[in-house]
């Protein structure tokens, strides 16, 4: 069955159908954004399920190679609006490994408390949403009170509460304020207990385990067969978490544990997110003994990153190379890298190519979403209509990130 | 940690130069990472060494992409990026395609997961892999004509977008 056939097949003997196609999206709340779908349905059984998307593709790869390596930041927030510090740390990287620059420890840890509250957050909207179409309305409120916290930090250190562009390529975009280690102290003593109340609320509520045990089973074989990865791979039992194989901004300095289940259905997953935000608790508060106060968060790169404010009033190559990166921008050796963070919902890589001038010739995002929605079909064929919504979920797709 | 990557390069390179002399036509050492260029003709039976060689072990295909080096010749670049679970080591494979015969040997036979990828490569550069089970356009709408992606389509589309100065004096007396 493909989009164009997807027709009722009709019993031939007794004239009766046997099986009906439903279109599925693309407006329906719980696909998470514009995925469309086609179910084809035995009575409330699911036989075949083909996924649409590309309603919201906007071409930011197309846009990237139109701007300077500095200017394309901006868009990396935009892909996965979930995750806009992750998505900025990963093209950083994947810049920064074209250049070959080193990044200040300073920048790299402040990087990881950045990208591990934003794991904390992107969990909490994936869970609160999660549990809105599983039926349970409370919880949402509670995850969207606790996120609210995080945006605020995000505020109030990067002046953005969700495109935060934040990260830049060599190291940070500004020091954080003086008093930014305080909020982020009073979140991390609160949130253990707000978790608590999460389970309390879920782990053993029988509606919920009723909605989610057993549904979405996918094999670890064919979970790496299909490139999934993130929670849905490690609750398959596959403890792949790019923060522990590939380690990259100091995480290997870090003691943290990456929980895997066995189960590998809807309420595994769950598990696993809960877990991996108290593994990242326990890594912020590792962060915030290791950040030095003092130190510079920018590596020293004339003619690649911005210098200080300070400098440029004072001496002459520094505002020449600030005018420089500004209007022309930089231009990287010719040659290609490619850069994986363990982003919330697996592994997120860019992909550069640069041909030698000043734009990217090529970016690419493997974005985790689309091809952990790959296995959607996998997951609910021979499933209940109903489970759909559960499947869709656990999957945890921005559609943002599908479709860029 | 360089070492070591170097290390794990020259199993593969072995390993595979060891099945066929000319599995390989170039090995590209650039900032840590290895890209093995293979010929076009020998690309699924690499990748399926690569996944299948118990020396080897690359299970997961991370990413799969392309690029357009227009005006030059060959034209694309398809980069398939691996991952060893096992191993813990990455690999890039490339393969350089002309273009006036932009199609190669699909790998969702090798690596189920690759479906979706070289969908999207087909629709917004316009390479056909041989052996899809299922290709067609994914991100862009069914009857697009063209391939966004390539250099030689314009950014801003095909669209007809008015100049800037008839934008301004359209509406004025």
């Amino acid at each position: 069955m493909t989009i164009q056939t997807a027709t009722t097949t009709v019993d031939t003997a007794t004239g009766k159908a046997k099986t009906m196609v439903l279109n599925m999206g693309p407006q329906h709340p719980s696909t998470h954004g514009v995925l469309r779908i086609l179910l084809e349905l035995d009575g409330e059984n699911v036989v075949k399920a083909i996924p649409d998307m590309g309603y919201l593709h906007t071409g930011i790869e197309k846009s990237c190679e139109d701007k300077t390596y500095s200017q394309a930041i901006t868009l990396t927030d935009r892909i996965d609006y979930l995750n806009p510090l992750g998505n900025n740390l990963a093209y950083c990287m994947a810049v920064e490994k074209l250049l070959g620059l080193e990044v200040p420890k300073r920048a790299q840890y402040i990087r990881v408390l950045m990208v591990e509250l934003q794991r904390i957050s992107s969990h909490l909207v994936w869970l609160g949403t999660h549990a809105i179409d599983l039926g349970a309305m409370s919880v949402f409120l509670y995850c969207f009170r606790e996120r609210e916290e995080i945006l605020k930090i995000f505020e109030f250190v990067t002046g953005q509460r969700m495109m935060t562009s934040y990260i830049r390529i060599g190291g940070l975009a500004l020091d954080p304020p003086t008093g930014y280690l305080q909020r982020v102290d009073k979140f991390v003593k609160m949130m253990p207990g707000r978790i608590d109340e999460y389970e309390e609320l879920l782990t053993g509520n029988r509606i919920w385990i009723g909605r989610t045990k057993g549904v979405g089973y996918i094999s670890a074989e064919d979970a790496i067969a299909l490139s999934m990865t993130g929670p849905t791979l490690r609750a398959a039992g596959v403890a792949y978490d790019n923060r522990k194989v590939f380690p990259y901004s100091s995480y290997e300095e870090f003691d943290f544990d990456v929980p895997t289940r066995t189960d590998s259905d809807c309420f595994g997953r769950y598990m696993v997110r809960i877990a991996e935000m108290r593994e990242s608790l326990k890594i912020i508060r590792q962060a915030m003994k290791k950040i030095p106060p003092e130190g510079p968060v920018r590596t020293e790169a004339p003619g690649i990153v911005p210098p200080e404010r300070e400098k440029m009033k004072t001496e002459m190559e520094a505002l020449i190379y600030h005018f420089k990166i500004f209007t022309e921008g930089f231009s990287p050796p010719p040659g290609q890298a490619f850069a994986a963070i363990e982003s919330p919902r697996g592994e997120l890589g860019v992909f550069v190519a640069s041909d030698g001038s000043p734009k990217p010739l090529r970016v690419h995002f493997r974005g985790p979403s689309f091809i952990n929605l790959q296995a959607l079909p996998k997951l609910i064929e021979g499933q209940l209509l109903a489970d759909v919504i559960a499947c869709i979920g656990t999957i945890d797709i921005v559609l943002g990130e599908v479709d860029r | 940690m360089a070492e070591n990557s170097n290390q794990n390069t020259n199993v593969v390179v072995e390993r595979l130069r060891g099945w066929s002399p000319n599995a390989i036509s170039e090995v590209i050492e650039f900032r840590g990472d290895t890209t093995l260029v293979v010929p076009r003709n020998v690309l699924r039976d690499a990748a399926e060494r690569c996944r299948g060689d118990k020396e080897l072990q690359f299970n997961l295909l991370s990413d799969a992409t392309c690029v357009d080096r227009y005006p030059l010749e060959p034209r694309f670049e398809l980069n398939y990026q691996l991952v060893s679970i096992p191993r813990r080591d990455r690999l890039c494979l490339q393969v350089r395609l002309s273009a006036d015969d932009p199609v190669v040997d699909s790998l969702v036979p090798v690596w189920p997961g690759a479906n979706w990828l070289e969908r999207e490569i087909f629709d917004l550069f316009g390479i056909r892999f041989n052996g899809h089970p299922d290709l067609r356009r994914i991100l862009m709408p069914e009857d697009w004509e063209g391939y966004p992606l390539r250099k030689d389509y314009p950014v801003e589309g095909y669209r007809d977008i008015p100049s800037i100065a008839t934008r301004y004096t359209r509406n004025r007396p």
